[in-house]
């Protein structure tokens, strides 16, 4: 005789191998949680409307932790409260995907409401499905954001004391502040009523994803038979005669009629659309060329910050780029504009940069004295050391070659007493320590004032003026 | 022909091994035709079973129980 039947949800798995253990079939669930009717109920949707095969779900940090157990899809498990960072990761690079984030009170409402709300004000396409028990069930009973005044739990053992604790927490209500969620609802899974409203809202919200229409956040208000201590009914009594009363059940947002599918421009990370966007001439910066007898250079920048630390190091890294090296620029600062210490390394390298830190540099640019304290040991024997003639009295350990510079006075020669980093670059280009051609460093100059060409024709000038000092002074 | 008409009835199919023993199908079946068996399964659950007589298809049971592989609900075609 022919039957309609109702069970076997594709949505979930018919035996549940990666859980392991002796009940290869059944749930890690205690008896009565309402996780496992939250995921038939999605299961059966996620069937239903045909989506299975580009959904992924995510599983929190929770009971519900082991969600991909049970979801017949795609499945990752992230970290607590980072749920919506992922999702918007996958949601756009993965266009057509339905994204569900499953998260509990604790993961939703108390580590990740950030990432939460920012996630819904801008309104990514993702369906979350937030689990609100009123406490952190994995972890024993401890109060949650959502936790009712008065309530016990294991760190409110006398009940919630808003003069210590607040007040729950109302996520619906919140998001309801924010304009790009399409759908919010607070349902329960309680008595069979309520389910099934859950079911619809459940639905309509995977629907939203089905067309790709936005947000969507449905609050379930659930049970934990085991940390409250309460047999179905109690549970069920719990959640309607009381959750309810501090979470009011209902539709707070349904814009899905008239939201439109999400449509968004694709990405250009292409040489010409980034060199158009920051006003690149094609040549200004050719690609590397691997040259492994190069081998590396490393250079360290060091001084107070508007020194032109950070910047004399661009342009050597410039310069480096000219010269189709690899090339990478680290910038150490403090908080201070101006004032604090700061630092920079520059990696000059033959073949790919694994790591722009500089602990051993072969080079060491010193604008003043503490830079020297800091950094002079560390430079490799046979390095270099090229400091502001200011910390004269310093002493270098051996087998390092220390160059004294008096910067200042000739960038004060040269015209701007602003300019020492470029009399220090001058003297690094003449001294050859870093294997790269003269008329790049100009190239590089060129480039990094390319907004104020006055500079260019100055920095020039004092460029040349250091090679003169070097090559008269240094031997 | 009262024997053909219990054949075109509504059953539940309880998967014992499944069960554990909850009760949420119990409160939720509006017919009162699920009960507590006295006996354990094998997991060491009671488990629920059909008194045999009374549903309408309803699948109130199968959607309160939180187990997706304890309870299916079969109702036979008309014709």
């Amino acid at each position: 005789m022919a039957e309609k039947i109702i069970g076997r949800l594709s949505g979930l798995y018919k035996e549940f191998p990666r859980k392991g253990g002796t009940a290869p079939t059944a749930t890690h669930y205690c008896p009565g949680c309402g996780h496992g009717i939250l995921h038939k109920l999605i299961g059966e949707a996620m069937g239903d409307l045909e989506i299975a095969d580009r959904t992924i779900v995510i599983s929190p940090v929770g009971c519900s932790v082991f969600a991909y157990y049970y979801f017949n899809c795609g499945n990752i498990q992230v970290a607590h409260g980072r749920a919506p960072a992922v999702a918007t990761g996958i949601s756009r690079a993965e266009d057509n995907a339905v994204v569900i984030s499953y998260q509990g009170d604790g993961d939703l409402a108390s580590i990740g409401l950030n990432e939460t709300l920012q996630a819904a004000n801008r309104g990514e396409k993702l369906a979350v499905f937030f689990v609100n028990n009123t406490i952190y069930g994995m972890t024993g009973g401890q109060m949650a954001p959502t936790t009712l005044i008065g309530e016990k739990t294991t760190t409110c053992p006398t009940g919630r004391d808003p003069r210590f604790s607040g007040y729950p927490i109302h996520m619906c209500e919140l998001i309801n502040n924010l304009k790009a969620p399409v759908f919010i609802e607070r349902v329960a899974i309680s008595d069979i009523k309520n389910i099934r409203k859950a079911r619809r809202a459940v639905r309509k919200a995977l629907e939203i994803q089905r067309d790709g229409k936005g947000y969507a956040f449905v609050e379930v208000l659930s049970n934990c038979p085991t940390n409250l201590k309460q047999d179905s009914q109690e549970s069920i009594d719990f959640i309607n005669n009381v959750m309810t009363k501090e979470f009011p059940l209902g539709n707070l947002r349904d814009n899905s009629e008239e939201a439109e599918s999400f449509k968004r421009s694709v990405s250009d990370f292409s040489i010409d659309s980034i060199n158009g966007l920051y006003d690149l001439k094609n040549d200004s910066s050719p690609d590397a060329i691997n040259d492994p007898e190069f081998g590396d250079v490393q250079v360290k920048v060091a001084g107070f910050g508007g020194q032109g630390v950070l910047s004399m190091g661009l342009i050597l890294a410039r310069a480096a780029c000219k010269d189709s090296r690899h090339v990478s620029w680290y910038p150490s600062y403090g908080p201070e504009q101006r004032g604090g210490t700061s630092n920079c390394s520059v990696m000059i390298s033959g073949e790919l940069v694994g790591s722009p830190v500089v602990h051993s540099p072969d080079v060491l640019i010193a604008m003043n004295r503490p830079s020297l304290e800091k950094f002079a040991d560390d430079v490799e024997p046979g390095g270099v050391i090229i400091y502001d003639s200011v910390a004269s009295d310093f002493k270098f350990k051996q087998g390092v070659k220390a160059v004294a510079v008096p910067a200042r006075q000739l960038a004060a020669k040269g015209g701007s007493e602003r300019a020492a980093n470029t009399v220090m670059l001058g003297v690094l280009k003449t001294l050859g320590c870093t294997k790269l051609s003269d008329e790049v460093f100009y190239q590089a100059i060129a480039d990094n004032f390319a907004a104020k060409p006055k500079l260019i024709d100055l920095n020039h000038k004092i460029l040349d003026q250091a090679a003169k000092w070097t090559k008269e002074n240094i031997k | 022909m009262e024997v053909k008409d219990e054949k075109k009835s509504p059953y539940p199919v309880l998967t014992q091994i499944e069960c554990k023993a909850c009760g949420r199908c119990i409160i939720s079946c509006p017919k009162g035709c699920l009960e507590m068996s006295k006996e354990i399964n094998q997991r060491g659950y009671h488990y629920v079973v059909y008194t045999g007589t009374g549903c309408t298809g309803c699948a109130n049971c199968f959607y309160s129980c939180p187990e997706p592989n304890a309870i299916e609900v079969h109702i036979p075609k008309k014709d």
